[in-house]
């Protein structure tokens, strides 16, 4: 049995939780202080889970960049792969909030939306 | 010359808060003076997540979240004057601005909030030797150019500091195909919210260097390399400790400090443990009728909880829109035992109708502590606490009843246990 001590990063509270492994099973997950610390410490112990931002270049717009946002947390061995699509993209001006920019970031069933609108200029 | 009942600088997080608060209680004839192009403040360039749970109880991007102050800003008509930058306050709520829409102008108001927001500090303030190449950046430059602007800084990268923009620009640096050799902390411990050692460095195996600082930078035109060194525990480096990096950029993320030469000039009083202004309970300065929020105030940790102090301050002008008295005799509120700084700096016994949260810093992390309030030799209020870090704010609500009652020197301490 091994104890194991993580940062919750699901949100800037930032709990320390223990979790309490035997190999690969989890016993126990204490030290969270809501449902999404356990779910995330779970998840962290078999595949680390990541919201992935970053932005994409945007023609006609009050800047030259988008800043997005995956809509759900990617697998954090993907995000290479997701920033290889994201350096591919370029959109153009007027784009809304949560607008879709890739439909399926990566192969994981994600899309990457615009976190903010953009007027056209 | 054009009169408002409020005048609000700066609209950022703070200011959009306040301006909401300041519509949602009535006070219709107000504006925002913004020196960017367009409102939102430096959440514009924050693009990472993690901004609103308190606020919107979900997570948000820096530019989603100042969206939707934005939005319900432009809902309440709120008038917000761009590319306007204040050059003067006076401590009699003049204000003189400049624009190239409209050049030199001055207005009044019966209320000045002050929502400025903080800077970085510069590699001046520290002292690094060597030569004055390009490459050497503050963490929050290097973000606006990436995130903003559109523009990689650098290839090869070294981090001074491990504030939190410092730990985002790592992992945002090495999402962009940079490669970040490591960040250095002059401290034993981070400076960063723990959460982001954990997501920005540790899952790109970027090693965090404690008790380390750069001593000197190399390059002509262009930084080639930067001298690595421990500290004892003065912070003076070791001899023989140095290691070298080939790096061509530079990141400091050494610290904030609120923006207060607007402040001073008006002769309002500061604070030298927040460096912003001294703060009554509502977030009113020495100067009648003038008020102060946000990281211009104190430095926060959390945007959400810069939009709630916002929010209190501009309940506290409100209040003092439509009474203007004289809210008698102030007792301080002190930082005690392993206080850094406490906000707001004093409270009124003698007119306390709201309950009255302060918010703190501790000096150094404590694995566990009994927070204290005490009053002369009375004590207020015990609390147990786990965990505690300089980089993490605390918070405490005395309710209006136990102002009240206050008599002697208010002191918020921390006692370390086991210590």
């Amino acid at each position: 049995m091994i104890e194991k001590e993580l940062i919750c990063v699901t949100c800037p509270m930032g709990c320390r939780i223990t979790v309490t492994m035997e190999g690969k099973e989890v016993l126990s997950v204490k030290g969270n202080t809501c449902p999404r610390g356990e779910a995330y410490a779970r998840q962290e112990c078999v595949q680390p889970m990541r919201i992935l931002t970053s932005t994409v270049r945007i023609t006609d717009g009050t800047h030259r960049v988008l800043p997005v946002i995956t809509e759900k947390e990617i697998p954090l061995e993907k995000m290479s792969e997701a920033m290889s699509e994201v350096r591919e993209v370029t959109v153009s001006a007027p784009v809304e909030v949560n607008d879709v920019i890739i439909e399926n970031i990566a192969g994981t069933g994600v899309r990457l939306i615009a976190s903010r609108s953009m007027e056209h200029i | 010359m054009r009169h408002y009942q409020a005048v609000i600088i700066g609209g950022g997080s703070a200011g959009l808060s306040a301006a909401v608060t300041l519509k949602q209680n009535g006070i219709e004839d107000i504006v925002v003076l913004e020196k960017d192009m367009e409102p939102g403040g430096i959440l514009e360039q924050c693009i990472h997540n993690g901004f609103g749970l308190q606020t919107f109880k979900e997570q948000l991007s820096g530019p989603a979240y100042a969206q939707r102050y934005v939005k319900m800003a432009q809902d309440l008509n709120v008038e917000i004057k761009l590319n306007t930058m204040v050059t003067k306050l006076n401590a009699d709520r003049t204000v003189e601005y400049t624009s190239s829409a409209e050049g030199i102008q001055t207005i009044s108001a019966d209320a000045v909030i002050l929502a400025v927001g903080c800077y970085e500090r510069s590699r001046g303030a520290i002292n690094i030797a060597g030569t004055r190449c390009a490459g050497v950046y503050t963490a929050g430059q290097a973000q606006r150019y990436l995130n903003i602007e559109g523009y990689m800084v650098g290839k090869k990268v070294f981090i001074l500091g491990s504030g939190d923009i410092g730990l985002i620009m790592a992992r945002r640096m090495t999402l962009e195909g940079a490669k970040v050799y490591g960040v250095a902390e002059i401290m034993p411990y981070s400076n960063g919210l723990p959460r982001n050692i954990r997501q920005c460095l540790e899952d790109f195996d970027i090693p965090l260097y404690l008790s380390h600082t750069v001593t000197k930078t190399f390059g002509k035109d262009r930084l080639e390399k930067i001298e690595l060194m421990e500290v004892d525990e003065h912070m003076n480096p070791i001899a023989g400790t140095e290691q070298y990096f080939d790096v061509d950029t530079l990141l400091l993320s050494v610290g904030l400090i609120p923006e207060n030469h607007l402040a001073e000039e008006a002769g309002i009083q500061m604070d030298p443990s927040i460096k912003g202004p001294y703060v009554d309970d509502s977030y009113m300065t020495s100067a009648p009728g003038i008020f102060a929020c946000g990281n211009g105030l104190h430095v926060h940790d959390l945007v959400d909880f810069v939009s709630l102090q916002a929010k209190r301050a501009a309940e506290g002008a409100a209040r003092y829109l439509k009474n203007p008295k004289d809210r008698g005799e102030t007792l301080a509120v002190k930082p005690g035992e392993n206080v850094l700084y406490t906000v707001p700096s004093c409270v009124h016994p003698s007119d306390a109708e709201e309950n009255v949260e302060f918010f703190f810093r501790v000096r150094k992390p404590m694995d566990e502590g009994t927070l204290e309030v005490t009053s002369g030799d009375r004590v207020i209020r015990t609390m147990k606490k786990k965990k505690l870090m300089p980089s993490e704010m605390e918070r405490v609500i005395i309710t209006a009843k136990e102002i009240a009652t206050l008599d002697g020197e208010v002191r918020i301490s921390v006692k370390e246990a086991n210590a």
